[in-house]
């Protein structure tokens, strides 16, 4: 865990005081509404179809029982006792009272927890791995590198007006869990040949209505030059990404119409003539964060105890294991997923009666420790080994060991047309009645790793452009109609998806999918070649045949 | 519009001269970058002070050679949600060196004011007179800071080192 201090302590009850004015001063009519609605966003305050909606950060998915519980409580006191966790590691509630909002700030932040910058024109929370710090074979911890970036962007006083939104993802991994390709920067934490830890910089990644996969910019950036380059990035994008037309204003359009080479060399322009300041992180200051990140004193532990010997007799108990329980680089221990997605749930939500009841299973089982991922699940992230078939009984009763994780009843959905006001089409629905036609685990662990994603329009907040299945809901004269993509991937591969053909109507799409998912199972060259490798190996065509043979 | 300068609202001795006016030989003026840039060695030597409106969308690199001999430079902000000459200032003030009045014009509101005068703005034509009385209380409204820029403000990282130094000093 990252243990803020009185100065960051202190600049979160500002922001808080900042705000509890701004709400003021808007309710007395002193502040426009177009004045006050940059103001809100850049605190996460949205307008919603039914009421103000709050988003609040969970920077690099990380979070303490203590936070949790706050969380919990600011779902029962001020929301109708749930929230809905995001891709991005935010929780979002969906019908907070304006004058309500600055207590609620004021409640999260007597544990640390903001809102800050998690909308709005400016740069947005930073997220990271998931397993962050527990992976094994992780090159080193990469939220010490968020927490660092994190106070580096937050209230930045040239960069709070940019273009466009402006997302920060780093991971530290073989294998990416936290999406970096697609996202404006992505970070890759790597050694060059003199050992020294440095970051792979990508750019102009993003999805929405011109989805790009991001690009290489700098394949060795030193950690001790990490903020000045993200500057040089910044400055380049501030002044010359374009402001006359919202769709075009994202950084990977300036990318795009620059060419990467090109882009790269403004970039590299700007950035010698600073990387030599006060930017500079020495070793001192990198070492002084790290030192705040305390980890679990881990005990010697068996990775066979006789707890999960016992237990592995129970098929429930083991279907769960399979997908939910990962390797972790400590010996007699485990990453638990915990899934939020149960058969027949919107995706992502968790109660306020939940949230309590698994912070008091990480304060039992995990040193009180809590992550949230971009797949919107949470997880575990040191729980012994011999205590996993506890936690499975715990956990099943609150109704999160579905043992679904990774499997086609995993979907990531946008809130869509039951709650946003950008929205097309619902989302949520969809999602639920495809968890209900997938509902057999012997069928969901026979059709093996499929990411559905589903996102409601074309900002693509569900990422359907990088699900292997993705869903995108369309208005058609007034009716929803969904275009259907495939062989999409949001990891160290990620691609986009193709398109499969015309859109489908509200009633076909779960028919659609199952036709998809049969076609693969037909198609398969053996059990264990993945929907997105046989995609791959075959492309779209036998998949449109299928889907379109009898519509 | 008043205009905030060290904290205060004072009177404003720039008088602005539209592009198609005659230029005076002396007293204070602000004019146009296109008109100042046409001929910048003149006006930029001319009796009376000389300041210049530069547009958002301008290199600030064009300036340079002529900064110890402008008095103002007027950056704008066409709408507060336009952020570009925050870029220009921290150029102007950080990179060139540039010592004279950094004004911010255009939609400059009480909520913008502390980004502003960390980028290196001095002066500030405030849209609206509340905001402007609002000026000194408003500026303080933070007292911890996370990034260095040039207005020298110690930042978070810093003052956690300074902190360390003086902890292991006093042991």
């Amino acid at each position: 865990m990252y243990a803020y201090d009185e100065l960051d302590r202190t600049i979160i009850n500002e922001r808080v005081d900042e705000f509890r004015d701004q709400v003021k001063r808007r309710l007395s009519g002193e502040l426009t509404e177009d004045e006050f609605k940059m103001l809100r966003l850049q605190n996460g305050v949205y307008l919603q179809l039914h009421a103000y909606m709050l988003r609040v950060a969970i920077p690099y998915g990380t979070l303490s029982s203590a936070q949790l519980r706050q969380l919990a409580h600011v779902a029962r006191r001020y929301d109708r006792g749930y929230g809905h966790f995001t891709t991005r590691q935010n929780i979002q509630y969906n019908w907070i009272k304006l004058a309500e909002l600055p207590d609620a700030l004021a409640d999260l932040a007597e544990v640390g927890i903001h809102a800050m910058q998690t909308s709005g024109n400016n740069t947005r929370n930073v997220t990271s791995d998931q397993w962050a710090g527990v992976a094994p074979g992780e090159i080193e911890d990469p939220r010490i590198w968020s927490e660092l970036l994190r106070q580096y962007t937050t209230l930045h006083p040239e960069f709070s007006f940019l273009p466009r939104k402006f997302k920060f993802a780093i991971t530290a991994s073989a294998h990416d869990r936290a999406a970096i390709k697609i996202h404006d920067i992505g970070l890759r934490l790597h050694k060059n040949a003199e050992g020294e830890t440095g970051f792979e910089v990508l750019v102009g990644g993003g999805l929405g209505r011109t989805p790009f996969i991001a690009k290489t910019i700098k394949p060795f950036v030193h950690g001790h030059d990490l903020l000045s380059y993200v500057e040089a990035i910044l400055r380049v994008y501030n002044q010359y990404g374009r402001r006359d037309n919202i769709y075009k204003a994202r950084i990977k359009i300036l990318v795009h119409e620059l060419g990467i080479e090109k882009f790269a060399q403004e970039v590299e322009q700007e950035w010698l003539q600073m990387r030599d300041s006060a930017l500079t992180l020495d070793d001192a200051v990198i070492e002084d964060i790290r030192s705040r990140f305390t980890y679990p004193a881990y005990q010697r532990l068996p990775h066979m105890p006789e707890e999960l010997k016992k237990a592995a007799h129970d098929p429930h108990f083991e279907a769960w294991r399979k997908n939910s329980v990962a390797l972790h680089k400590v010996q007699g221990y485990a990453i638990v997923t915990l899934s939020l997605k149960p058969v027949g749930g919107p995706p992502g939500d968790a109660t306020a009666d939940q949230m309590d009841a698994i912070a008091d299973l990480a304060d039992k089982y995990s040193f009180g420790e809590i992550r949230v991922g971009h797949e919107q699940n949470l997880a575990l992230p040191h729980v012994a080994r011999r205590d996993l078939p506890a936690l499975w009984k715990a956990l099943d009763k609150l109704g999160l060991a579905t043992p679904n994780v990774n499997l086609v009843s995993d979907i990531i959905a946008c809130p869509g047309l039951d709650y946003c006001s950008l929205a097309n089409a619902r989302s949520i629905p969809i999602a639920q009645e495809l968890t209900r036609r997938f509902a057999n685990h012997a069928t969901a662990d026979l059709i093996g790793r499929l990411h559905i994603n589903i996102s409601g329009c074309i900002n693509a907040c569900g990422h359907h452009h990088v699900g292997h299945i993705g869903i995108l809901g369309v208005e058609k004269n007034g009716e929803e109609f969904y275009q259907i993509t495939i062989g999409g991937r949001a990891d160290e591969n990620a691609e986009l998806g193709t398109l499969i053909g015309p859109a489908v109507p509200y009633a076909d799409v779960a028919d659609v999918v199952e036709d998809i998912v049969e076609a693969y199972l037909a198609l398969r060259a053996r059990p264990d070649e993945l929907f997105i490798d046989t995609v791959k190996r075959l492309g779209v065509e036998p998949f449109r045949e299928r889907v379109y043979a009898t519509r | 519009m008043p205009l905030v300068k060290n904290g205060k609202i004072i009177t404003d001795s720039f008088v602005n001269v539209a592009d198609d006016a005659e230029i005076p030989a002396d007293g204070a003026i602000l004019i146009s970058a296109a008109r100042f840039m046409g001929d910048p060695e003149a006006l930029s030597r001319r009796a009376g002070r000389t300041g210049v409106i530069w547009p958002n969308n301008r290199d600030v690199d064009e300036i340079v050679p002529y900064l110890d001999r402008v008095a103002v430079i007027a950056l704008i902000f066409p709408t507060f949600r336009d952020g570009r000459a925050y870029s220009q200032a921290r150029l102007l003030r950080e990179r060139h060196g540039y010592r004279g009045e950094l004004r911010a014009t255009g939609q400059v509101l009480r909520d913008q004011f502390l980004f502003m005068l960390r980028a290196g703005f001095d002066a500030f034509e405030v849209k609206k007179p509340g905001d402007a009385e609002a000026f000194a209380s408003t500026v303080k409204r933070y007292s911890v800071f996370y990034q260095p820029t040039g207005d020298g403000r110690i930042t978070a990282l810093h003052q956690r080192m300074l902190l360390r130094h003086s902890e292991s000093a006093s042991q």
